[in-house]
């Protein structure tokens, strides 16, 4: 979809969308040329791109690619949609506390554990940000802001650890 | 064959350095309330420490504690060397004085004062001439990116602004130890991350310690290490590795 959006600017080369994808959204993690090209041989064929005839000139793919009319409903619906917030996020780390609990083990400790583990990531993030660019510093505060709701449901956990125990214990 | 390095090699201890601050088995109660039961914590030169834990843990105490503003009912407090619990009250303040730095969750600015002047206090209360005192807070409103506020009182300031101010009068004595407690508890989160920019970057280029009392992870994130205080009692916990 991140191919399509930037496709949705101007008709573009595979490797124009490659480069902006990395600059934008790859960090560290560049996209494979092969899946460039099999992703956006994958929209021509669902009818959401069209592929121009080969340009002459060096390079892999000299294919100019053109967004459709279904391509650019299917950016405006993505959008415009609300991710499905997660609600799965805390499994392992609550799977852990109630494993713990129930076989007898200590589930404060883990749960300390699991809290220095975040604070050192926190900790990382923000010298990560600092001095970063904007890009690269949102993308930094997006980890921060849910490391940091991880640390409120593990503050809380902590401090009703005792009724838990008893709950799942009975 | 004995080389040159060898023969005059001199064995240096391996040990940790010994800790600037230190708190040993502090116990502290109000009337039947304890507040401390047990606490103990080390700071090395340098070094910046978050002190995390929930409200009405004994985190705000123990800080007080280790900057001499309270008296533990027992246990130590050990600061450069030195054992401070049992000195009396004017070689505290004059420690708290010369020695430390302070900045609050509401700046405590004096309301009468000037930003500058407020800037300047430590030192004119230090015994400093007036002038000499401004001058040396002048360099902190740049530093601080305060220009412009230098007059103002502390009504005319916005709540970043007035944090920032008792931040550099904090730092301008150039304290051995900064002590902060929630000191971006009153600001959003924007301005309250710029501070802690400010703060730590100062901190370190000063050599400044710093004891954080916060009870935001992403305030602590600011800091080299957290220790968690915990009905009076401070853990310390290093993450497994994976």
């Amino acid at each position: 979809m991140a191919l399509l959006g930037l496709l949705e600017r101007e008709p573009s080369h595979g490797y124009d969308l490659k480069r902006d994808y990395d600059t934008f959204f790859g960090r560290g993690k560049p996209l494979p040329f092969g899946q460039v090209y099999s992703t956006l041989s994958r929209l021509a064929r669902d009818g959401k791109v069209i592929a121009g005839d080969a340009e002459p000139g060096a390079g892999p793919d000299r294919k100019r690619y053109v967004i459709t009319e279904a391509g650019v409903t299917e950016v405006e619906t993505w959008v415009g949609q609300p991710v499905e917030p997660e609600p799965h996020l805390q499994t392992v780390l609550f799977v852990k506390v109630i494993l713990a609990l129930m076989s007898g083990r200590d589930a404060a400790r883990y749960l300390d554990s699991q809290r220095a583990a975040h604070l050192k990531r926190m900790r990382e993030l923000t010298e990560l940000k600092r001095g970063a660019e904007l890009v690269d510093g949102l993308l930094a505060d997006h980890a921060l802001f849910h490391l940091e709701a991880d640390l409120r449901w593990i503050e809380l956990t902590s401090a009703r650890l005792t009724a838990l125990a008893e709950r799942v214990q009975s | 064959m004995t080389g040159p390095h060898t023969h005059t090699q001199t064995q240096k201890p391996q040990a940790q350095a010994q800790p600037l601050l230190e708190a040993r088995d502090v116990h502290l109660s109000f009337g039947p309330t304890p507040a401390l039961r047990g606490a103990s914590v080390s700071v090395q030169a340098g070094e910046i420490l978050a002190v995390m834990g929930p409200s009405g843990s004994g985190k705000s105490t123990l800080l007080h504690c280790l900057a001499g503003i309270l008296v533990p009912d027992s246990g130590e407090i050990h600061f450069a060397g030195r054992r401070v619990d049992p000195l009396r009250e004017t070689e505290r303040s004059a420690l708290r004085r010369d020695r430390f730095g302070f900045v609050f969750q509401f700046g405590q600015l004096v309301p009468e004062l000037t930003a500058e002047e407020n800037v300047a206090l430590p030192l004119l209360l230090g015994g400093q001439p007036r002038a000499k005192a401004l001058a040396q807070a002048r360099p902190w409103f740049e530093r601080l990116e305060l220009d412009g506020t230098q007059r103002r009182r502390s009504g005319e300031l916005s709540g970043g602004q007035a944090q920032r101010v008792a931040l550099a009068r904090g730092l301008v004595t150039h304290p051995q130890v900064l002590f902060a407690d929630e000191p971006t508890g009153s600001l959003d989160s924007l301005t309250g991350e710029r501070v802690m920019d400010l703060l730590t970057a100062a901190a370190r280029d000063h050599g400044t310690t710093v004891v954080l009392v916060t009870h935001e992870p992403r305030v602590a994130a600011y800091a080299d290490r957290e220790v968690i205080v915990r009905d009076g009692v401070v853990n310390s916990f290093a993450p497994v590795a994976a």
